[in-house]
């Protein structure tokens, strides 16, 4: 049971809050305190708006610990609009085909228990292709 | 019927001193359908009469907490307001993740409501989101708050080869309250209509509901639904002809159309409001979706009459008047509409898989 890591992590599982940084304006995912682009000290918090790209994927039929019973899945890297590259599972694809450079917008989806069915429930991002909108 | 008494002390219809409205809104379905016609493959040989045609099935990983999350954002979306304003987020629901730990903690972390709020659970079957307006309505209207954000949202759990797996459907909707002057659509006043009427119910560490059969016909969903409309309608000296939309609690398409009948309402009235068949009963969630259809069409000064039903059982009416707010609001996110077309059928077998009644253990 890691009780405090998932909850000293659930501003940036929730809600892809990270950090820009004041010297250089680069935007950190995950939020690290400290610039990768300058070194220089970053501590201001930044909301990402969800909406990236897919960069590259892969389908996982044999899952780590956790994840066995929702096999099976895609994850994958995205690149997020604002510059920063994360890793997350594919949702709601529907049996739509996965392609690199596919638009998606972040969710937040239930992720895994921590442990067994008495743990705490872990939620985080996922990403999925844009809900379509009728035209107006 | 004895209302209560007209007097300004104890007034049938429940207003609070500051008008209150709904100043965003914002809906979430599930993009999986079961159609009904695949449960009466399994269980009758395709020979039962089908009460809907398909409903929404929420993915692995969604439940209430994520789908709250996500219909609560379309409404902030809608609003425009910063979420730190609001005082209460209030999350209603048959289907809570945990027994013990709110839905609605989660909920206000995720939306950044977090920590100057009020934040609990509320259930009442399938009236636990318009209890949750009701109280909202409470909070901002005493002037204790500004915005107040309740949502119902339910994933429903049928009984392997009841009447009721038919439609078991999940989805619902959340509405931010705040001062009339702010609002898309304002409340003009509600009426609740409650009894200890035993039609449905679960008792605790049993997995699925029992319910009375024909029992929750008459004596329930009727008798509470036509009680509180009239008694709403005839405290704010209206008539179904003065509303240009109804929508009532829909557990199948029969029981609301033929609710709306013996109140006196049209199809054209109910039409636009009226989901089940497409998505199946949302639980808390049924008629407060509805009205998330309805506000998505509807015009500046339209007159709403939204009627829930809980089983246990009770009733709250909403009698509410739409602004010249709604035409721009409503663009600022996904419509209902949006999450119904949005549909990937699935199988008996799958659905099985996803409403975890295998026996994994």
């Amino acid at each position: 049971m890691e009780i405090s890591r998932h909850w000293r992590l659930n501003k940036q599982r929730y809600s892809l809050v990270g950090e820009i940084c004041p010297h250089c304006d680069a935007k950190l995912f995950p939020p690290r305190d400290i610039c990768p682009e300058c070194g220089h000290e970053a501590r201001h918090g930044y909301t990402f708006n969800g909406r990236g790209e897919v960069y590259s994927y892969t389908r996982i039929y044999d899952a780590p610990a956790g994840y066995e019973e929702t096999t099976p899945y895609t994850v994958a890297l995205i690149k997020l609009e604002e510059g920063p590259m994360l890793t997350a599972q594919l949702t709601d694809l529907g049996g739509q085909p996965v392609e690199i450079g596919m638009p998606v917008e972040m969710v937040t989806r239930r992720l895994r228990s921590d442990g067994d069915e008495r743990g705490m429930i872990v939620y985080g991002y996922k990403f999925r292709p844009l809900l379509a909108r009728q035209a107006t | 019927m004895t209302l209560p008494s007209n007097s300004n002390l104890n007034p049938t219809l429940l207003k609070p001193f500051r008008p209150v409205g709904i100043v965003g809104y914002g809906a979430y379905v599930p993009r999986y359908r079961l159609p009904a016609r695949e449960v009466a493959r399994i269980w009758t040989e395709g020979q039962a009469a089908l009460p809907i045609k398909e409903k929404a099935v929420p993915g692995l990983d969604e439940d209430v907490v994520t789908m709250s999350i996500e219909a609560a954002r379309n409404a902030l979306a809608r609003a425009r307001i910063s979420p730190e304003e609001i005082r209460a987020v209030w999350v209603g629901s048959e289907s809570h993740p945990y027994a013990v730990k709110p839905t609605s903690t989660i909920v206000a972390e995720a939306i950044g409501a977090v920590p100057n709020t009020q934040a609990a659970d509320w259930e009442f079957a399938c009236k636990a989101g318009t209890e949750a307006m009701v109280a909202a309505i409470g909070l901002v209207g005493s002037g204790m708050a500004h915005y107040a954000l309740a949502i119902g949202m339910d994933t429903a759990q049928g009984r392997p080869g009841d009447a009721l797996e038919y439609t078991t459907g999940a989805g619902g909707a959340a509405y931010l309250l705040g001062p009339a002057e702010e609002s898309l659509a304002v409340i003009n006043g509600t009426f609740s209509y409650v009894t200890d009427t035993p039609d449905f119910w679960r008792r605790e560490y049993q997995r699925y509901p029992e319910h009375g059969q024909r029992f929750t016909g008459e004596p329930a969903y009727f008798k509470h639904i036509t009680e509180a409309a009239r008694a709403l309608m005839a405290a704010a000296n209206t008539t179904p002809a003065d509303y240009r939309y109804a929508v009532f609690h829909q557990p199948n398409a029969k029981f609301p159309q033929r609710v709306a009948e013996m109140l006196g309402f049209s199809k054209k009235q109910t039409a636009p409001g009226l989901l089940v068949s497409q998505i199946g009963n949302t639980y808390a969630g049924s008629a407060i979706i509805g009205l998330s259809a309805i506000l998505d069409i509807a015009e500046t000064g339209d007159h709403i009459l939204m009627v829930s039903f809980g089983s246990g059982a009770g009733s709250d009416a909403f009698d509410i008047r739409v602004t010249e707010a709604i035409t721009e609001r409503r663009e600022r996110a996904p419509k209902t509409a949006d999450y119904i077309a949005r549909r990937t059928e699935i199988d008996y077998a799958t659905y099985v898989r996803y409403r975890g009644k295998l026996a994994m253990k």
